[in-house]
């Protein structure tokens, strides 16, 4: 019997052919089994189980920072690689790796840091912090938050299954067409590439729309929205950044997916497509997607340096104007992507200027931290040490932005290291540095002890440096013409010993690395000394202190009710005046039962993305049947919760209050 | 029920409709980008034919009549749900399946025309986006008679809880929109196609 | 369940939508209009059913919530400045090229000249 419809164009010579694919690829298989074992040997599936089928957004955040952090260490191990070649490849040398590895490793790379690292982070905090923050139980929809979570988690999948099976793209993260079109590139690389995307970001969309109705649903009663905290205004400007912009990237992978499936013409060299529409509408999403990236960091620099300061936030309006301005005109900056590529000089100019003023309410929001600080008690714990090394890191890569923003000086070093170092300067600087923040500051709240202060100092100073040192050469090595993405050069004096100083900064940053995977390894091992035993060790402002560490599965057993801002703050206050406490009254809860249909839909969106890169037809009818069944089974059970009643809650919270002096 | 359980109910029903709102106007965000597309391409025929010379008028106008009476007795069950009168209800949306279908196949009918005179998706840019364009919607609106299935098969088994008014609500909601979708298309595709 | 809406206001946009829609279609089938003017009649007849069809049948703007008009005019804004943009943009990128008239000119010019 013929079986061959059944494999697609899946074949034996998918598995990896080269020494250092293949080394990835048993690595991560070996990684995968030792998980399974352990598994095994500590007898943890049904508790594993009860993870997974959580619709608890502090269980399903713990599990996307899990997620992204596990992608950084492949990212940081695909930087390590670019590096490496770029240091060796000069002149007659072809360095470690072949061109085409190079190209994946690059284009890995980018994909894996961008959607699945810093998204993965993003949304990590969002789940864990934000519920709380605004004195609700959990989200507005838990069960989508499940489901978003899950179609995140295949995602990465599938990028990393491309390691063991046919390879990754080598269009760059982005995939412009027609590089990425079947002419050019008809393997399933690109495809990989396309649905993993794909599928993520139906996930974010998702929790784009989950988030903004809940900061617009689920608010304390008292709660307005000039009261709530500042990390709830990014996150609400970062929702509708969501909701506007992944739209754009779902139609424009879709229609080039149409292109590399069906044969159409969208962005293909013949037939009349246009692959400069492509370029267009992927920076139309693209441009939104960064600053999606880093106004969730710039929340939580908000909390942070208030907290840090003992003061309340300078200027909390205009910080809210900033958030909504910048929010605005990313919607309208976008070609600053591609001034190159033939565009008249009006349209240039246009897009230079709208460019230079989003520049302005992100200084406004750097003055208000600094004017926070300002005669405020500041303690320089981690958290506000990540902020120090943000203003320092972060304000050069806005400056060369801004520099870039010229439409004449950006022909000049578009597409060279200059926008490289400038790229990665904000990123790390911004977005990278305020989520390690986050996840030092808001780490006690989500498992019940701190984290070590000494070994988190060591890894600030380590990516400062590590970062000076791989980036700042970066800037030198594109004013000298040197164009990203080489795989080898031919050195006309002075390139190679900026390659390999940029290799050696690398190599700090994975030590910022590695000295923060100690840091957690010593903080767990020091747990029990390192207890939260009050729920608050920072002194905090804001309601997520004002529940046990960790936090209860139900938040607050009583809603709290909000008269202020920094509403914590006001509660502490209140007891210092011996204010009258009221009596806390019980009353039952409604909580979500647990439900597997999100892991299934996330299995059964693996089959669709699987089956159509591997053109295996029936796998992804078989995705398609399952997902719509997932639905109408999920629409058809009206009895997704369970009730906690009052004299259960009561239980809880004096057990919870008991174990907090 | 208590009178602390119905408003958490219609506090809920709210907060639903708000979420569903806000994904529709994220879908029109995606047809945007696919009009977008169409727009800047719909000149690329590659030496075929364009609009002008494959669009059928009439056809087009009796596919969007059909989808406006479908929208319009989509309206009526909605009334008669209020009303609480299951009959009509029931009644009014296998009117609207009908007239959606009718639409749907009328569609499904001129893409087999245009693909078996060799205008299918593949000969051009022009035509590439075309089939996806309308093809989009088409699909939306499958995907709504599928629905409409299964709430017909939920308010015949279960009548009027929260939960089946609420999912009729919400799926009339993304009729009507797909409806206003139509006008864009019809409009922007064929009318401005034939000109 | 909202409480707007009744079968007289969707049986006027029902009536109202057959009217444009015909409107519509005549306009540009009965080749009575110059090709500008009938595709500004048929826009401005589009973005009127638009609105009939906003107002009557998914009840924007009479509803009780504020959130659906203003989440609407948003997505509205929105879909403006990327659709436009977009359309400004890529009708600008061939700014610095040749004409399809000079291309040929200067083609045939060069063929002239030989190897």
């Amino acid at each position: 019997m013929n079986l061959d419809w059944a494999l697609g164009r899946l074949t034996l010579d998918a598995l990896p052919q080269e020494l250092v694919t293949q080394g990835g690829a048993v690595l991560m298989i070996l990684s995968g089994l030792a998980v399974v074992a352990a598994l095994f040997y500590f007898k943890r599936w049904r508790w594993l189980w009860r993870w997974l089928t959580s619709l608890d957004a502090k269980k399903i955040g713990v599990m996307y920072v899990v997620v992204a952090v596990i992608m950084m260490l492949r990212g940081l191990a695909d930087a390590l690689m670019i590096r490496a070649q770029q240091a060796l490849a000069a002149g007659d040398s072809t360095g470690l790796f072949s061109s085409d590895t190079v190209q994946q490793v690059f284009s890995a790379h980018g994909t894996i840091m961008i959607f699945f690292v810093a998204m993965g982070l993003m949304f990590g905090l969002i789940n864990l912090v934000l519920p709380l923050m605004l004195g609700a139980r959990d989200v507005a929809f838990p069960f989508v938050n499940s489901v978003s979570f899950w179609l995140f988690a295949v995602g990465m999948v599938l990028a990393n299954v491309s390691l063991v099976l046919g390879g990754f793209s080598p269009g760059g993260w982005l995939g412009y067409p027609p590089l990425t079109e079947m002419a050019y590139n008809p393997g399933p690389g690109v495809d990989y590439w396309i649905w993993a995307l794909q599928i993520a970001g139906v996930g974010s969309l998702l929790s784009g729309i989950n988030f903004l109705v809940t900061i617009l649903k689920k608010r304390a009663p008292g709660m307005t929205l000039m009261k709530m905290p500042l990390f709830a205004w990014s996150i609400l400007v970062t929702t509708l950044l969501i909701i506007f912009a992944f739209p754009i990237l779902t139609a424009t992978l879709g229609m080039l997916s149409l292109d590399r499936l069906m044969d159409m013409h969208f962005f293909t060299s013949d037939g009349g497509g246009n692959p400069m529409m492509y370029i267009n509408l992927i920076w139309a999403w693209g441009h939104p997607e960064v600053y999606i990236l880093v106004l969730p960091a710039f929340g939580i620099f908000s909390e942070v340096v208030a907290t840090f300061s003992r003061k309340k936030l300078f200027g909390y309006g205009t910080m809210v104007w900033a958030l909504f301005g910048i929010t605005f005109l990313s919607f309208i900056v976008w070609l600053h992507h591609f001034f190159t590529m033939g565009a008249g000089a009006n349209v240039n100019a246009f897009f230079g200027i709208t460019t230079m003023i989003i520049a302005i309410p992100t200084g406004v929001k750097i003055f208000n931290w600094i004017f926070t600080m300002y005669r405020g008690r500041v303690r320089f714990s981690v958290p506000m040490l990540w902020f120090m090394a943000f203003v320092i890191t972060f304000t050069i890569g806005g400056v060369s932005g801004v520099l870039m923003s010229v439409p004449a000086i950006d022909f000049q070093v578009h597409n060279s290291l200059f926008l490289v170092a400038h790229f990665h300067n904000v990123i790390i600087g911004g977005v990278i540095f305020g989520f390690f923040a986050g996840l030092n500051y808001w780490f006690p709240k989500v498992f019940g002890f701190t984290l070590h202060e000494g070994l988190g100092k060591l890894s600030v100073y380590a990516w400062i440096v590590g970062f000076m040192v791989a980036f700042l050469p970066l800037y030198a090595l594109g004013l000298m013409g040197v164009t990203r993405r080489l795989d080898h050069y031919t050195d006309p004096g002075g390139w190679q010993v900026l390659f390999i100083v940029a290799g050696v900064g690398v190599l700090i940053i994975a030590l910022g690395a590695g000295l923060q995977i100690l840091q957690l390894i010593v903080s767990i091992w020091q747990r029990k000394k390192r207890r939260d035993t009050t729920g608050d060790p920072w002194d905090g402002r804001t309601l997520e202190w004002s529940v046990p560490s960790p936090a209860p599965f139900y938040n607050f057993a009583i809603t709290p009710k909000v008269t202020e801002r920094d509403a914590f703050w006001e509660q502490k206050e209140a007891i210092k005046r011996h204010e009258k406490q009221e009596k806390p009254k019980y009353q039952s809860i409604m909580l979500p039962k647990n439900s597997s249909i999100g892991l299934i839909v996330g299995g059964f969106a693996f089959c669709i993305g699987f089956g159509l890169i591997w053109h295996m037809w029936w796998l992804v009818a078989l995705g398609l049947v399952g997902v719509i069944v997932c639905v109408i089974v999920r629409c058809s059970n009206d009895t997704v919760e369970y009730e906690l009643s009052a004299t259960e809650l009561e239980k809880f919270d004096k057990q919870y209050r008991r174990q907090h002096a | 029920m208590s009178q602390a359980e119905r408003a958490a109910e219609a506090e809920q029903t709210q907060t639903k409709y708000l979420g569903f709102w806000i994904y529709l106007m994220t879908d029109c965000i995606l047809f945007a980008s696919v009009f977008a597309t169409y727009i800047v391409l719909r000149e690329n025929t590659f030496g075929g034919p364009g609009g002008g010379e494959l669009f059928d008028m009439p056809f087009v106008l009796i596919q969007t009549l059909l989808l406006l009476t479908s929208s319009f007795v989509c309206g009526l069950a909605l009334l008669a749900a209020r009303a609480r009168k299951k009959a009509a209800v029931i009644g009014w949306l296998i009117a609207t399946f009908i007239f959606g279908a009718a639409f749907l196949v009328l569609e499904l009918s001129e893409f087999i025309k245009l693909i078996g005179e060799g205008h299918g998706w593949q000969a051009s840019a022009f035509l590439s986006s075309f089939f996806t364009l309308v093809g989009l919607h088409g699909a939306h609106i499958a995907v709504g008679l599928l629905w409409l299935v299964v709430i017909v098969w939920q308010i015949m088994r279960l009548g009027f809880t929260a939960g089946t008014t609420r999912r009729l609500t919400l799926f009339s909601l993304f009729w009507h929109f797909l409806d206003v979708i139509w006008i864009c298309i019809f409009t922007i595709v064929y009318l401005m196609g034939v000109l | 369940m909202e409480k707007i809406g009744s079968v007289k206001s969707y049986s006027i946009g029902f009536g109202m939508a057959i009217i444009f829609t015909l409107a519509a279609f005549l306009t540009v089938t009965s080749g009575w209009f110059s090709q500008g003017a009938a595709i500004a009649i048929i826009s401005l007849l589009a973005v009127v059913q638009l609105i009939v069809q906003l107002v009557f049948f998914l009840h924007l703007g009479r509803d009780k919530v504020k959130w659906k008009a203003s989440a609407f005019y948003t997505m509205l804004l929105i879909l403006i400045l990327i659709v436009g943009g977009s359309l400004w943009i890529m009708y600008n990128l061939d700014y610095n090229m040749m004409s399809s008239d000079a291309m040929e000119q200067y083609m045939l010019e060069e063929s002239k000249k030989g190897f």
